[in-house]
C-alpha cells in the first residue's frame, strides 16, 4: 500500500486499482472543528482536481477535490454521522471515499510524503 | 471593510498576548485579530456557556461625547441626549442613570448607518456626558457623523486607543466581581466608572453579544494586557476568538452589521423596532421618521428573520431562500454551525408573507434545495442578569 498526496492537501492509499481518500492533517488543522461533510454517492464518476466532496468548518465550506480520475465504490458514512473524526483521525479513520482508479498513471504526477512534508513547511 | 494592501493592520493593546497564546490571525474591521487559539472554535463556543470566554474586542469604537460643563443635572443630560437624538430613534433623555441602550444611528432615508451602544453615566459629576460604542468597521464614519451633529455644542473623544475586554458566561459574574467589587450591583445593560487601584481608570457594562451573563471592560492602553492576563490567570477562564464570537451571536440572534443590517435596512425590516421609543414615534423627530412611521403602520415587503436548516448542512451569507413551491423569496444574510444546538443557525430576509415562525422554505446551498424553516431567536435562551 502505497499513500500520495497533492497539492491540495489531499492524501490517497493505494492498494491494487482501489485508493483510498482523505484530507491531511495539515488540512485538518487549518481547517478547524469540521462540522459537516458532503460525500458523493457509490457510483459517481469523478475526475482528477475535480470536485469530488464537500467539508464544512464552523466559520467556512471548502471543496475536497479528487486526487485521481475513477469511480466512487464507498463513501464513508462514519464522518457523515460524525465530523469531528476528520479532526480527530484525518489520515486514518476520518477517510471520505474509496476510488477504483480508471487510469493508474495518475498517480505519479502526486508527491510522496517526504515531497508533501517538504511542501507543507514552505506554505 | 478590508484595508488596501499595502496599509499595516492595526494592532489592539492585546496582540502581542494573542500571538502568545497561539492565536491564529485574520484581518477584521483593519485590525490583526485572532479568529480561534489551538484548541478551536467549538471548545471556546462552548467554554464561554459553560464558564467564561474572554473577548478582546478593543477593535470596536469605545467614545465619550460630553459637553463643555458637566455635572449639570436632567437638564446637562438632556442636552446631550438631544444631540445623539438627531441621530437614533431610542429615547436618550430618558434614560435612567447608568442605563445603557442599544440603538442604530439612522441615515436621511431611515437606513442604518451602524448599530451601537449609549450609555448615561450614573454619577451625577458625569452628567452631559455619553458612553457610547460603535462598531469596528464603521467607526471612523461614526465619530465623523456624531461630531459633526454636535457641532460645538459637544466634544466627541475617542477612546478606542484603550483596551476592551469582554468576559461572558455564567462564572463571568464571580470572576469580574472578583476583581471589581464595584460591579456586584449592575445588571444587565447597566454600566459604572470605577477608579482601580490596579487597572486605573475602567468603565464596567454589563452587556454583551454572546446572549450570556457578561461583561465589557473598558481598560487604559497600558492596563489592557495586564487585565486580560489576570482574568485568564483564572482557570474559569479561557481565551475566545472572532470564530467563536460569530457563533455565539448567531445563536443568540444578534445582528452582525453589514450582514445582517446596513443602509438597505430600517430598524423595522430588521426585526428591531423595540428600538423606536415610544415618546420618539409621536415625536416623529429622527432620520427617516416618515418612512419608518409609515413601516410600523402599514408593515413591510420583507423581514429579518431567524431561520433553521433542517439537516446539517450550514447555509451561509448570500444564500438564495425559496418557498415551498420553488419561489424566490429571500436571501440569507449570516448562517453557520451552532455548537450549543448542535446545528446549523441562520439569519435573513424574507418576503413578509412568508416570516410567520414554523413557515417551511428551502435554502439553496451548491444548488441544492435543502429544507429548513422560519425559526425564532434567539436559538440559545438568553442568561441575561435582570
Amino acid at each position: 500500500m502505497t499513500t500520495y498526496y497533492t497539492s491540495e492537501h489531499e492524501w490517497i492509499s493505494v492498494e491494487g486499482d482501489v485508493g483510498t481518500v482523505g484530507i491531511t492533517k495539515f488540512a485538518a488543522e487549518k481547517l478547524g472543528d469540521v462540522v459537516f461533510v458532503e460525500l458523493p454517492d457509490a457510483g459517481k464518476k469523478v475526475k482528477k482536481e475535480g470536485d469530488m466532496a464537500v467539508v464544512e468548518s464552523v466559520k467556512a465550506a471548502s471543496d475536497v477535490y479528487a486526487p485521481v480520475s475513477g469511480d466512487v465504490v464507498e463513501a464513508n458514512g462514519s464522518i457523515v454521522d460524525d465530523p469531528a473524526t476528520v479532526n480527530a483521525d484525518p489520515e486514518g479513520g476520518g477517510w471520505f471515499v474509496k476510488i477504483k482508479l480508471s487510469n493508474a498513471g495518475e498517480l505519479s504526477g502526486l508527491m510522496d510524503k517526504a515531497a508533501y512534508d517538504k511542501f507543507c513547511a514552505e506554505q | 471593510m478590508s484595508e488596501p494592501s499595502n496599509t499595516p493592520l492595526k494592532m489592539t493593546p492585546l496582540h502581542a498576548l494573542h500571538v502568545k497564546l497561539g492565536g491564529r490571525m485574520v484581518e477584521f474591521g483593519g485590525y490583526d485579530m485572532p479568529i480561534q487559539y489551538p484548541e478551536g472554535i467549538m471548545t471556546e463556543h462552548n467554554w464561554t456557556r459553560t464558564h467564561a470566554g474572554l473577548f478582546d474586542v478593543s477593535h470596536m469604537g469605545p467614545s465619550f461625547l460630553a459637553l463643555p460643563q458637566l455635572g449639570g443635572g436632567d437638564e446637562a443630560h438632556r442636552k446631550v441626549a438631544a444631540i445623539v437624538e438627531k441621530l437614533v430613534p431610542s429615547d436618550i433623555a430618558g434614560l435612567t442613570p447608568g442605563k445603557v441602550q442599544l440603538t442604530v444611528l439612522l441615515n436621511e432615508d431611515g437606513g442604518i448607518i451602524d448599530d451601537l451602544m449609549i450609555g448615561r453615566p450614573a454619577d451625577p459629576a458625569m452628567q452631559g456626558a455619553l458612553y457610547i460604542v460603535v462598531n469596528a468597521g464603521t467607526k471612523d464614519n461614526d465619530f465623523a457623523l456624531i461630531q459633526k451633529t454636535a457641532g460645538t455644542e459637544a466634544t466627541l473623544r475617542r477612546a478606542d486607543d484603550r483596551a476592551l475586554i469582554a468576559l461572558q458566561g455564567p462564572e463571568a459574574e464571580a470572576v469580574v466581581t472578583g476583581i471589581i467589587p464595584e460591579a456586584v450591583p449592575l445588571t444587565f445593560m447597566h454600566f459604572i466608572e470605577v477608579a482601580h487601584k490596579e487597572f486605573g481608570r475602567i468603565v464596567v457594562t454589563r452587556c454583551g453579544y454572546t446572549g450570556e451573563d457578561g461583561f465589557e471592560i473598558l481598560v487604559p492602553t497600558e492596563h489592557g494586557a495586564a487585565f486580560a492576563e489576570r482574568l485568564l490567570a483564572d482557570a474559569r477562564v479561557k481565551p475566545i476568538g472572532l470564530g467563536a464570537r460569530d457563533s455565539l451571536r448567531l445563536e443568540g440572534g444578534m445582528c452582525l452589521y453589514g450582514h445582517d443590517i446596513d443602509t438597505t435596512k430600517t430598524p423595522v425590516s430588521a426585526a428591531l423596532s423595540w428600538m423606536i421609543s415610544k415618546p420618539r414615534r409621536e415625536r416623529g423627530d429622527f432620520p427617516g421618521a416618515q418612512r419608518i412611521l409609515g413601516e410600523l403602520k402599514n408593515g413591510v415587503p420583507s423581514k429579518r428573520v431567524g431561520i433553521k436548516p433542517a439537516g446539517r448542512a450550514p447555509a451561509r451569507e448570500g444564500a438564495e431562500i425559496q418557498s415551498a413551491d420553488g419561489q424566490v423569496i429571500g436571501v440569507v444574510t449570516s448562517g453557520g454551525f451552532g455548537p450549543t444546538v448542535n446545528g446549523p443557525v441562520a439569519q435573513g430576509y424574507v418576503d413578509t408573507s412568508y416570516a410567520k415562525i414554523g413557515t417551511p422554505v428551502k435554502l439553496i446551498v451548491r444548488g441544492k434545495a435543502l429544507e429548513a424553516e422560519i425559526a425564532a431567536m434567539p436559538f440559545v435562551p438568553a442568561k441575561y442578569k435582570r
